[in-house]
C-alpha cells in the first residue's frame, strides 16, 4: 500500500509538472505574444511551424545554447540560487490543487491536506525570496530597486489575498480544497448560483460577497504574480529589466517561466475556489431535464473518459483565466508606485474586511 | 536527546491505526534530518558575517521547524509557521536590512576571556539540562497517547481560541493595536 501511494504520487507529480504545467507555461508565453499582437494589430511570431506553434521549442533552444554569462560584481552563490527560488514555489503550490476527480480510482490531486489554502498562501509567500535575492545579489542599482519594490508590494497584497477568501470558508466551514470543490458540486459554483438549486434566494444573496471576493482575490493574484497593472518590480521603462536585469540565458528563462508558472497556479486556485474546480455540469434528458455529474467514479471506459474530461475541464478553465491575464496586461497601463500602495492598503484591504462582515451577516440571518 | 527521539517515534505509532499508509520508521528519520537542518542553519544565523545571509539562514531554520510540526500532525501550526515567520516577518527583516544597506560585519580578533566564558556558560547549561532530564521519571517512559481529534486541527484551534480563551485573545488583539498605533505616533513625531 505505501509503495502504491508513493508510486502514484510520483506519477502524478511528474505528469502534472512535465506533461501539463511546463508545456502550458511555454505555450502561455506563445499565447501572450500572439494575443498581444492581435490586440496591437500585428502578426506576432508565425514563422516557426504552422502558425508559429513551434516557437516555444525554438525559444527554449535559444535559451539553452546561449552563453551562461555571470557578471563580475555579483554575489555568486545567491546569484545562482535566486532563479531556482523564483521557480520552485510557483510549481510547489500546485500540489494541493485538485485538478481532476479521479482516474483509475486514484484521486487526481497530489496531497489532500486539511489546511489546503493556507499551504498555498504559505508557499506563495516564499516566492518573494527569489526576486529579493536576485535584486540584492546582482549588486546593481536597478535590480536592487526592483527587489525592494517587490517586497513591499507582495506583503501589501498578501493581506487582501488572505482576507478575500474568508467568506468562502465561512460558507464551506473547511480549508480543504477538495471539500470546497465538493461543496460547489452540491450547491453550485461560488460565482454561478444558477447551477443546481437556483430558486434558493440565499444563494443569490451570497453570490454578491462571493463576487466581491473574486474581484479582490483576482486583483491580488495579479499583484502577487507581478502582472502588468502591478509589474513595478520589473517595470522596463523605469528599471531597465527590474530584478532580472543582470541575468541572461537559462537563468533569465527560469525567472520568466517562474512568472508564468505562478500565473498558472494562481489561476488554478481561482478556478478551485470560485469556479467549481474540475466540475462542469452536463445537461441530461434522462427522464426529464437535469444537470448530470460526470466524474471518474463510473465503471469501465466511462470512468476513464469522465476522469479525463474533468482534467480537461479544469485546465480549460485555467486557460480561459490565463487569456484574461494576457488581455488585461495589454489593455491597462501601469500604476504609479504610490497609487499601487494606496490601492492595496486603502481600497482592497477595507473592501475585503467589509465583505467578510456582509457574508457573515447573510450567513447569520439566512443559515444554510 | 534520547527523549526527543522517542517523542518523534511514539507519536507516529499512535497514529498508525488511523493512517495505515505511512511508514512508521520514516518520521523518526525525518525528525533527525529536520533537527539537523535546524541546528546547522540556526548556527549559521550566528556565524554568518553577512546580515542578509543570516536572515536567509533563519528562514531555512523556520522551514525545518514547520516540518517538525507537520511530522507531529500539527498541520495548521506548521503552515502558519511558514506563512507568518518565513513568509512575512523575515521578508520584512530582509527589507529593512536592504534599506539600511548593512555591510558584512568585519572580522574581529577573538577575545579569549569572553570566548572561554561563553563556552563555559553553554556547557554548564547543557550539563544542567542533561542531569535534570536524566533524573526525570517521565523521561524514560513513552509519550502518552495523544487524544484523537474529533475534527480538523484548524477547527479545534478555532474553538479553543474563540471559545475557551476568548477574553485573552481579545486582550492580545487590543494590545497589538495599541502597539501599532504607538509605532505610528513615534515615527510620525519627527515630521512636525
Amino acid at each position: 500500500m505505501p509503495y502504491f501511494l508513493i508510486l502514484t504520487s510520483l506519477m502524478k507529480i511528474i505528469g502534472v509538472i512535465f506533461l501539463i504545467i511546463l508545456p502550458m507555461v511555454s505555450y502561455s508565453v506563445y499565447a501572450e505574444r500572439r494575443v498581444s499582437a492581435l490586440i496591437q494589430d500585428r502578426l506576432g511570431p508565425n514563422r516557426v511551424g504552422p502558425a508559429g506553434l513551434f516557437q516555444p521549442v525554438a525559444d527554449t533552444l535559444k535559451f539553452l545554447l546561449k552563453e551562461d554569462f555571470t557578471p563580475a560584481g555579483v554575489n555568486k552563490f545567491y546569484y545562482w540560487l535566486a532563479p531556482c527560488l523564483a521557480m520552485v514555489p510557483a510549481i510547489a503550490t500546485i500540489a494541493v490543487v485538485p485538478f481532476g476527480s479521479s482516474l483509475f480510482g486514484v484521486p487526481m490531486l497530489i496531497a489532500d491536506i486539511n489546511v489546503g489554502v493556507l499551504y498555498v498562501f504559505a508557499i506563495a509567500s516564499l516566492g518573494v525570496y527569489g526576486i529579493v535575492i536576485a535584486g540584492w545579489s546582482s549588486n546593481s542599482k536597478y535590480p536592487f530597486l526592483g527587489g525592494v519594490r517587490s517586497t513591499s508590494q507582495m506583503i501589501s497584497y498578501e493581506l487582501s489575498l488572505g482576507l478575500a477568501v474568508i467568506p468562502i470558508f465561512l460558507l464551506v466551514g473547511q480549508l480543504r480544497l477538495t471539500s470546497i470543490v465538493r461543496y460547489q458540486i452540491e450547491h453550485g459554483w461560488m460565482l454561478a448560483p444558477f447551477i443546481g438549486d437556483w430558486t434558493n434566494p440565499q444563494k443569490w444573496l451570497l453570490a454578491i460577497p462571493m463576487l466581491v471576493s473574486f474581484c479582490v482575490f483576482t486583483v491580488a493574484i495579479f499583484a502577487e504574480t507581478n502582472r502588468l497593472p502591478f509589474d513595478l518590480p520589473e517595470a522596463e521603462t523605469e528599471l531597465v529589466g527590474g530584478y532580472h536585469t543582470e541575468y541572461g540565458s537559462m537563468k533569465f528563462a527560469l525567472f520568466f517561466l517562474g512568472e508564468y508558472a505562478a500565473m498558472i497556479t494562481g489561476s488554478a486556485i481561482i478556478v478551485t475556489l470560485f469556479l467549481g474546480g474540475w466540475h462542469l455540469p452536463v445537461p441530461s434528458w434522462n427522464g426529464g431535464f437535469h444537470w448530470a455529474l460526470v466524474d471518474g467514479s463510473a465503471p469501465g471506459w466511462r470512468g476513464i473518459a469522465g476522469g479525463l474530461f474533468n482534467i480537461a475541464t479544469f485546465f480549460a478553465k485555467v486557460a480561459v483565466l490565463l487569456l484574461i491575464f494576457i488581455w488585461v496586461r495589454w489593455t491597462l497601463p501601469r500604476f504609479r508606485y504610490d497609487q499601487l500602495m494606496r490601492l492595496g492598503w486603502v481600497f482592497f484591504f477595507e473592501i475585503a474586511l467589509v465583505n467578510i462582515f456582509i457574508a457573515a451577516i447573510i450567513l447569520a440571518y439566512y443559515p444554510v | 536527546m534520547a527523549a526527543d527521539c522517542q517523542v518523534g517515534r511514539t507519536v507516529r505509532s499512535e497514529h498508525e491505526n488511523d493512517l495505515p499508509i505511512r511508514n512508521p520508521l520514516m518520521p523518526s528519520l525525518l525528525f533527525w534530518i529536520f533537527s539537523a537542518l535546524m541546528l546547522v542553519f540556526g548556527a549559521a544565523v550566528v556565524i554568518n558575517r553577512n546580515p542578509v545571509a543570516s536572515a536567509l539562514s533563519l528562514v531555512v531554520c523556520f522551514l525545518g521547524l514547520s516540518a517538525l510540526f507537520i511530522s507531529l500532525d500539527a498541520f495548521f501550526i506548521g503552515v502558519i509557521q511558514v506563512l507568518v515567520y518565513a513568509g512575512a516577518v523575515m521578508v520584512l527583516f530582509l527589507f529593512i536590512i536592504m534599506l539600511l544597506d548593512l555591510r558584512a560585519e568585519e572580522r574581529r580578533k577573538i577575545n579569549a576571556v569572553a570566548f572561554t566564558g561563553g563556552v563555559a556558560v553553554a556547557l554548564a547549561l547543557f550539563v544542567q539540562i542533561f542531569s535534570i532530564i536524566r533524573q526525570l521519571r517521565g523521561a524514560d517512559q513513552p509519550f502518552p497517547a495523544l487524544a484523537t481529534p474529533r475534527s480538523d486541527d484548524v477547527r479545534e484551534i478555532g474553538f479553543l481560541l474563540f471559545d475557551n480563551y476568548n477574553l485573552p485573545f481579545q486582550i492580545i488583539g487590543v494590545l497589538v493595536l495599541v502597539a501599532t498605533i504607538g509605532v505610528i505616533v513615534l515615527s510620525k513625531r519627527e515630521l512636525r
